[in-house]
């Protein structure tokens, strides 16, 4: 058996072992101890299938050692080589704040790269020389391949443009905004048909092909455009998964299982993301799509509370200086501010005095998922003081104090218990179920969406005012001054 | 049919996706975004093929070097930062060190 093992056989088992380590370090990213080491197997996985790829009979046919202008081999290794660096250098110098402009940025050079891929294929076989074949298969990955990763292009390039303030990160709302993406839309699927079905002459079918892509470039904008600010998190988990099918469409173009494979994989993770972060945020995935979002109403549904009693800083070091426990509860307004750093200290400063602490997270919190834990992490809070909302609530009236910082609506019990409210069946980290529960605003303005919160009226909250960078390190300097 | 079998491995590898990342914690949410975005990058062997294929057609080559150029950077610069990143997340016994 094994003299039958031709080049293409070993080459597809490069691919499998590659494949096999992708899959085994998504699964060690299920655990913070292994996730690095995981991730160190993935890569490994993708250097193998990059060198298997140079096996395959088609490029290495393509070495020419008497003109190097003409070598695959020298063409492929420089654009390996400029890749590489300018993708450690931007790894190397961006702030864990600018996490989600990055991937963004990432997420559109992959989406562009597969469309390339298509076209390129496309054109290869439109250029043959002997004329024009249909190919069904081919012709609808090439279609859905070109379609998705040029919309994945443009729409993370303007995600790029808005998180990173490029442009601005509001909502842009026009009229007729869902007609016109309608009519895109289906413009779209014409051109594809007229690709795909054999009727057409080869000059048609390269008209319809062109079209195809320029209808998504205009698409990946129009359909980015109307989202904004709070709802970043949703659009970039979907593009990232959008990169994931055109990949997986790119695999079926090159007959590559390895593409497919982690296709599908990333594919699976941005959806899984996606509807998360839809969960999280009160939102169907329809709604979502087709309701220009972002730009929700901001109506109050009751009148104002209670009148919210504030506290000074004095007070609440005496209500922590007897606490047991206590609960961090930051919004991407602390992040913002660069406040972590002197919430770890007051926390070091909690666990001297035997405090146990904790902080917890909501899902949408910052600009993209799970981006406050990084931001967090980086402040060097131990992983272990890192808890989920789901992990978090059930203790939540053990907690002798919780602190919340710059966050707002993801702690309004009026998402429980007003059926009029906007927010209405949002999961929140129930902060008032705390015997003790601090609020650190700047002023009594609204907050974010303008909803007011139930929470600052209730009987165990007390609001510290001022900013809240300095409210904390005074806190942190009562403890030491003890 | 080769076809039906690369959409079975399609499927097959969307169940087993779903499966392995509803188990990535929310707290390495971020990390599992950049790391699947890097893998994402894989697409680069489509690009090295077309590449390799078309050194006769300026068009093509420049367009396949060009997705050579943006996987790469893709797949290391994703890579690299998953890498950054998971490096901050510690307990806390390793911190002091």
């Amino acid at each position: 058996m094994i003299q039958d093992l031709n080049l293409s056989d070993i080459n597809n088992l490069a691919y499998m072992v590659a494949s096999v380590c992708t899959i085994l370090g998504i699964k060690m990213l299920g655990k913070a101890d292994t996730a690095r080491r995981g991730m160190l197997i993935s890569a490994a996985g993708t250097v193998v299938a990059v060198i298997a790829v140079f096996f395959d009979g088609r490029v290495l046919d393509s070495w020419d050692a008497t003109n190097v202008l003409r070598n695959g081999f020298f063409w492929s290794f420089l654009a390996i080589f400029i890749g590489s660096i300018i993708g450690l250098t931007w790894a190397k110098k961006v702030k864990m704040t600018g996490m989600p402009e990055l991937v963004a940025l990432f997420n559109g050079f992959g989406g562009l790269a597969s469309a390339l891929v298509a076209f390129s294929s496309f054109y290869l076989l439109y250029t043959a020389d002997g004329g024009y074949v249909y190919d069904l298969v081919h012709d609808i990955s090439t279609s859905l391949a070109i379609f998705i990763g040029t919309i994945t292009f443009t729409g993370s390039m303007l995600a790029w443009g808005k998180l990173s303030e490029k442009i601005t990160g509001r909502a842009i709302v026009f009229k007729g905004q869902t007609i016109i993406n309608a009519i895109l839309l289906i413009a779209a699927l014409i051109a594809m048909v007229i690709y795909v079905v054999p009727a057409f002459d080869a000059q048609t079918t390269f008209i319809a092909v062109i079209t195809l892509a320029s209808i998504a470039f205009v698409f990946g904008i129009t359909f980015v455009l109307p989202i904004g600010g709070g709802d970043m998190p949703v659009v970039i988990s979907l593009l990232n998964s959008l990169t994931g099918i055109a990949v997986a469409m790119a695999g079926f173009i090159i007959e590559n299982t390895m593409l497919i494979v982690t296709g599908a994989l990333v594919g699976a993770s941005g959806v899984i993301l996606t509807l998360i972060m839809c969960k999280a945020m009160n939102r169907s995935l329809g709604n979502l799509l087709f309701s220009g979002f972002g730009a929700t109403d901001t109506a109050s549904s009751k009148g104002p509370g209670a009148e919210p009693k504030s506290i000074s800083v004095e007070d609440a070091y005496l209500i922590l200086e007897a606490a047991q426990s206590v609960v961090f509860i930051p919004g991407y307004g602390m992040a913002v501010a660069q406040a972590q750093h002197v919430v770890r200290e007051l926390a070091e400063r909690l666990e001297e005095n035997g405090a146990e602490v904790s902080h917890c997270v909501h899902p949408v919190a910052g600009r993209m998922p799970g981006h406050m834990n990084v931001l967090l992490a980086e402040a060097d809070i131990p992983y272990e003081q890192l808890k989920t909302m789901d992990e978090m609530n059930p203790t939540m009236p053990m907690q002798d104090v919780a602190i919340v910082i710059g966050a707002n609506d993801v702690v309004n019990p009026a998402a429980e218990t007003d059926e009029s409210s906007p927010i209405y069946g949002m999961p929140i980290i129930k902060a008032y179920e705390a015997r003790t529960v601090f609020v650190l605003k700047r002023g009594k303005g609204r907050g974010f969406s303008g909803i007011e919160n139930e929470l600052f009226g209730m009987p165990n909250t007390l609001m510290i005012y001022g900013d809240a960078k300095s409210t904390i390190s005074s806190l942190a300097g009562e403890f030491t001054a003890e | 049919m080769v076809f039906l079998l690369l959409i079975f491995i399609l499927i097959i590898a969307t169940f087993l996706g779903r499966e392995l990342i509803s188990r990535v914690p929310s707290q390495l949410h971020t990390p599992l975004m950049s790391a699947t975005n890097a893998i994402s990058g894989i697409t680069v062997l489509g690009a090295l093929v077309v590449c390799a294929t078309s050194t006769d057609d300026p068009l093509v080559l420049g367009l396949s070097f060009a997705a050579i150029v943006l996987a790469t950077i893709n797949t290391v610069g994703g890579y690299a930062v998953t890498d950054r990143m998971l490096g901050m997340f510690k307990k806390k016994e390793g911190k002091k060190q």
